[in-house]
């Protein structure tokens, strides 16, 4: 292992985060830490995660997208950042692509993603 | 004025602070740094140090560096340079310095040799706008244009910008902050990029145009001074068992 992936490796681990699987089609719950003035609260960010990135090294991310108010929003969140509180995984979803940029195009019944029922945690993971 | 340093470029990463900023870094290293040389005023007019880093083969060092190590009683070197000193700030020959030697939030000037782009043209070298793409231009959509005027001058004026070699050059970035030191394996992180690439040599120097923080070490910071100082910490505990046995 080379001295960059080394203090990489060891950036994740002292980082402690607890990451749970999770992938493309998946709708998930993103508690992210919002500092207003001096207090600081957790707002939730809820929708479907159409694209991960860069693996589950330091520099991957995310992208969430929800409709809201009839808009669509797309957040991109690094997987490994120290504002973000939790990840919880809603639902799973059943899809074919890695990166789901075709919803960008659709709306309402089309976007729909089906349930994955038969979903199993990959072995080593934590569900 | 203190000394600086030289460290090879490892690669760049990012560190998350836990306020939640993340910080773009360029990690360097510091390689068996030591003290090759000194420069004093009484015999060469000037005092300055000479570093030596990273590690050569004996037998690839010519017969004239073996001799100037040996003079040192160092291991053959692979990168030498010098760096001004004042007279109070000279380290001894031998002398180790560890990552410490700069602190962080410190702000530093990094001077490495760029990446080589070869022959470049005038867009990519001197950020031309070249020509249009349509009305009339052919073949010459990314060309410098006119270089002057006409019969008077008649000549085209020394310093043009023009196409030419760019890069492999000797390039110093200012005002770069140190994020963190790891003086186990001889690491400094710095903000930003850095020029040159991975495995690259580097000079690190603290910035000339900024007030030096207050507690950085002076000379240097040395391994010797470090090692020093931890068994100075061990020793009083032993010392009274070393009394009591006499």
């Amino acid at each position: 292992m080379d001295l960059i992936a080394e203090l990489e490796a060891e950036q994740i681990a002292t980082l402690g985060k607890d990451i749970p699987d999770f992938k493309a089609g998946d709708t998930i719950r993103v508690g992210y830490k919002i500092i207003e003035g001096t207090r600081s609260r957790v707002q939730n960010y809820e929708g479907v995660c159409i694209a991960r990135k860069g693996g589950d090294g330091i520099a991957a991310s995310f992208t969430v997208r929800k409709i809201s108010f009839g808009e669509g929003v797309e957040r991109v969140f690094p997987l490994h950042s120290t504002n973000i509180d939790s990840i919880t995984v809603v639902r799973r979803g059943k899809v074919r692509r890695a990166k789901l940029y075709y919803l960008r195009s659709r709306r309402g019944k089309s976007a729909r993603i089906a349930e994955k029922t038969n979903y199993r945690p990959m072995r080593g993971a934590d569900a | 004025m203190r000394s600086g340093v030289i460290a090879k470029k490892v690669g760049m990463t990012r560190l998350f602070m836990d306020d939640g900023r993340q910080v773009p870094v360029t990690v360097l290293q510091l390689d068996n740094l030591q003290v090759v040389a000194q420069r004093t005023a009484e015999k060469d007019g000037y005092s300055a140090v000479q570093l030596g880093a990273g590690s050569a083969k004996a037998k690839r060092t010519s017969q004239a560096m073996r001799g100037h190590f040996a003079a040192a009683k160092v291991a053959p070197k692979r990168k030498i340079a010098e760096f001004r000193v004042s007279a109070d700030n000279l380290i001894g020959v031998g002398e180790e310095i560890s990552a410490e030697h700069f602190l962080e939030g410190q702000k530093v000037d990094v001077s490495g040799t760029s990446i080589g782009k070869g022959f470049a043209g005038a867009m990519k070298r001197h950020n031309f706008g070249g020509l249009r793409a349509s009305h009339g231009v052919s073949i010459s959509h990314r060309s410098h244009g006119s270089t002057g005027q006409c019969q008077d001058p008649g000549r085209v004026f020394k310093g043009k910008k023009m196409a030419g070699h760019m890069g492999a050059a000797k390039v110093t970035t200012q005002n770069l902050e140190v994020v963190k030191t790891d003086a186990d394996r001889g690491l400094i992180m710095i903000k930003g990029a850095v020029p040159g690439s991975k495995g690259g040599w580097v000079t690190i120097k603290d910035a000339v145009k900024k007030k030096l923080p207050d507690g950085v070490p002076f000379p240097a910071a040395l391994k010797s001074a470090a090692a020093a100082a931890a068994p100075a910490e061990e020793t009083p505990a032993e010392a009274p068992e070393g009394g009591a046995e006499e």
